[in-house]
């Protein structure tokens, strides 16, 4: 288990309270100066030598990210954005920073902006978290009010402003291009890349865009040191990470840990178990719903971070761990991400926009046992046709859970559905074969 | 996508009263010059403030006038994001979250518990005409499952009883204490924290 010494949000559970004394007790705000006196170059270094990788799903290096801002500000100027638009089901930690610790946010927010030479910073909060946005103003007027924001921030010589910006319900807004068209007052549509927001973002200028959590740990990784922060966890996959485990587990809980902990391990300590013990674990989804499960067989082995969830083709996504025990139904659990997907589909790309609902509607009717033999392979057609055939990553986001299940209770899926296909292979009648089966043989 | 349809009973009239105008001014500021388009979002939170709670069309167009920009994109706008409520919804709007990590712990005893006590179809009115609730998509606050929103405040940790006695405050016209309903700090793993206990005894 980490050390106490060695989390970087002491606050998590707000025992000491979120206002600015109590946070400078923890540390924050600490001589700000010092560390921007050091230079643009020495902070993306040190964040660099840290390899943070970014918390919000994709796991982009972030030093690498802030590199690609312009040296130079040109006749546009550069924007920080960042997301706190948090609606992955399984992950709730981003809540917990807002309004818990919103000073390491916004003293990061701050070296951020000093770092890819950013003025005015946005802070994207979904628009449930009305209450979590709130804390955060607060933070944010006491920050100004001791001159740690606006003209000057904290004696750095760099001036800041930040706003919030709220979100009105829309997961697909989590997407940065997404996201800067809600900014900018339209539907959150995302765009095509490239040109990337490093480039041409929020109104058409630089802009980096970085989640919540990988922002707020920046001042505490400069303070300690890259090298610090790089000794925990393993190579490429460093530091801490806040898991969020949910589900069927006797007590479940957010929790500051290393990287690569066993996933055993988070939840035999930490949640108190699975309900009905390790033996009545069915899967587990390891990093939010986008990605694919994991079988109770491979979890005993499990380690939590970016590459080694890859190998088993997940991924580490936002880390919020769902355990769905053995009282569950695996395939009903699937149909409800599945109306989520078809739920927060922006409606852009065609594939995405129906291949949704048609996931949702044959889970359904698998989940009941109405679905014929053959829909079983034409499910994970559907899915192959939607993954890698839209603008924004929502298309994997969607089909990826859909394969999991497909991948690991394919068995359980085809016992439960049996019924005669519709159109019996023998008949070729391509007219009443969907058209995509057609080049097919024996369609 | 989800179906969403503008109310049928619409008012002739809307615009913004004082001190409405003077938060849809002060965050207009927020945004560079010229780009005041960027502050819809707010502005529809404003109008749906003053209009209890839901958008009418006048008021995407009073706003439409007021940042200088085509109605339709408005109306893009209020139809896209699924927080706008285009028709009307009860002075206490319940939103239960049943998505997936709920759903497991068992977030239809709540949407049970809203059948009982409000009404018997999602975005109906209760009797007394106050309440009204909805299934909403994943709320964020998975640890705390099952849960439900009630107009800004998250209720977590929830059983069936415990909602009940939620609504039955609400219907006496009392604001029930929002967070956890068994009593735990936050998000913390409940009777079973091992990190951070120094500062937990300090």
């Amino acid at each position: 288990m980490l050390k106490d010494q060695d989390r970087i949000f002491k606050n998590l559970y707000n025992d000491m309270g979120s206002d600015v004394a109590a946070a400078q007790t923890r540390g924050d705000w600490v001589k700000t100066s010092d560390l921007t006196a050091k230079g643009r170059d020495w902070i993306i270094n040190e964040i660099k030598d840290s390899q943070l990788r970014g918390r919000g799903g994709a796991g982009f290096p972030t030093g690498l990210k802030w590199s690609f801002a312009p040296k130079e500000v040109g006749s546009r100027p550069h924007y920080l954005v960042i997301n706190a638009d948090e609606s992955e089901p399984g992950t709730c930690k981003d809540r917990d920073i807002l309004r818990f610790e919103p000073h390491k946010l916004i003293e990061g927010c701050l070296i951020a902006s000093y770092a890819v030479q950013a003025h005015v910073c946005y802070i994207y909060i979904r628009g449930e978290y009305f209450i979590e946005g709130q804390k955060l103003q607060t933070a944010i007027d006491e920050a100004y009010a001791k001159k740690l924001l606006g003209k000057d921030a904290a004696g750095t010589g760099w001036d800041l402003d930040i706003y919030i910006h709220y979100g009105a319900g829309a997961y697909i807004c989590g997407e940065e291009t997404a996201l800067l068209e809600s900014i900018e007052g339209k539907k959150g549509q995302p765009r095509l890349k490239p040109p990337f927001p490093a480039l041409i973002g929020l109104y058409g200028c630089p802009t980096i865009i970085n989640n919540v959590e990988t922002i707020a740990v920046v001042p505490t990784i400069l303070r300690r040191g890259g090298k610090w922060f790089s000794s925990l966890g393993r190579e490429k996959n460093t530091g801490t990470k806040i898991f969020c485990i949910s589900g069927n587990v006797n007590n479940p809980c957010n929790v500051e840990e290393e990287m690569n902990i066993p996933l055993k391990e988070l939840i035999e300590v930490h949640a108190g178990g699975v309900i009905g013990g390790w033996e009545n674990l069915q899967a587990v989804i390891p990093g939010g719903s986008s990605m694919p499960l994991i079988p109770k067989e491979k979890c005993e082995t499990l380690t939590m971070d970016f590459d080694s969830l890859m190998a088993e083709k997940s991924g580490l996504g936002t880390a919020g761990i769902v355990v769905i025990n053995k009282d569950q139904d695996i395939i009903k659990c699937m149909a409800r991400i599945a109306r989520f997907y078809k739920h927060e589909s922006c409606g852009q790309c065609t594939p995405c926009r129906e291949g949704s609902g048609w996931m949702w509607r044959m889970l359904e009717r698998m989940a009941k046992g109405d679905a014929t033999k053959d829909e079983v392979e034409m499910l994970g057609d559907v899915t192959n046709q939607i993954a890698g055939h839209t603008i924004c990553a929502f298309g994997e986001g969607s089909s990826w859970p859909v394969q999991g299940l497909l991948r690991h209770f394919k068995k359980e899926i085809e016992e439960r559905n049996n019924l005669d296909p519709i159109v019996q292979k023998k008949n070729n009648i391509p007219y009443l074969v969907d058209q995509h089966l057609l080049d097919k043989k024996n369609a | 996508m989800n179906l969403r349809r503008p109310s049928k009973n619409q008012p002739e009239v809307f615009e913004f009263n004082t001190s409405s105008l003077e938060e849809a001014n002060k965050i207009v500021s927020k945004y560079p010059k010229g780009k005041q388009q960027s502050a819809v979002m707010a502005l529809l939170y404003i109008a749906q403030k003053q209009n209890e709670n839901w958008i009418p069309l006048v008021a995407m167009k009073y706003i439409a006038k007021f940042l200088d920009m085509p109605y339709i994109k408005v109306y893009e706008v209020a139809t896209f994001y699924t927080m706008y409520n285009l028709a009307p919804v009860g002075k206490y709007f319940v939103q239960v979250c049943t998505t997936t990590p709920c759903m497991i712990r068992g977030a239809n005893q709540l949407v049970e518990a809203c059948k009982e006590k409000i009404s018997e179809n999602e975005n109906q009115l209760s009797t007394d005409k106050n309440c009204s609730w909805m299934e909403v998509e994943c709320l964020g606050a998975c640890v705390n499952a099952p849960m439900m929103q009630i107009n800004d405040d998250y209720y977590e940790d929830l059983d069936k009883e415990k909602t009940l006695e939620i609504f039955d405050k609400i219907s006496k016209g009392e604001t029930p204490k929002p967070g956890s309903y068994r009593g735990r700090l936050n998000t913390e793993p409940e009777n079973n924290r091992k990190t951070l206990m120094d500062i937990k005894n300090a």
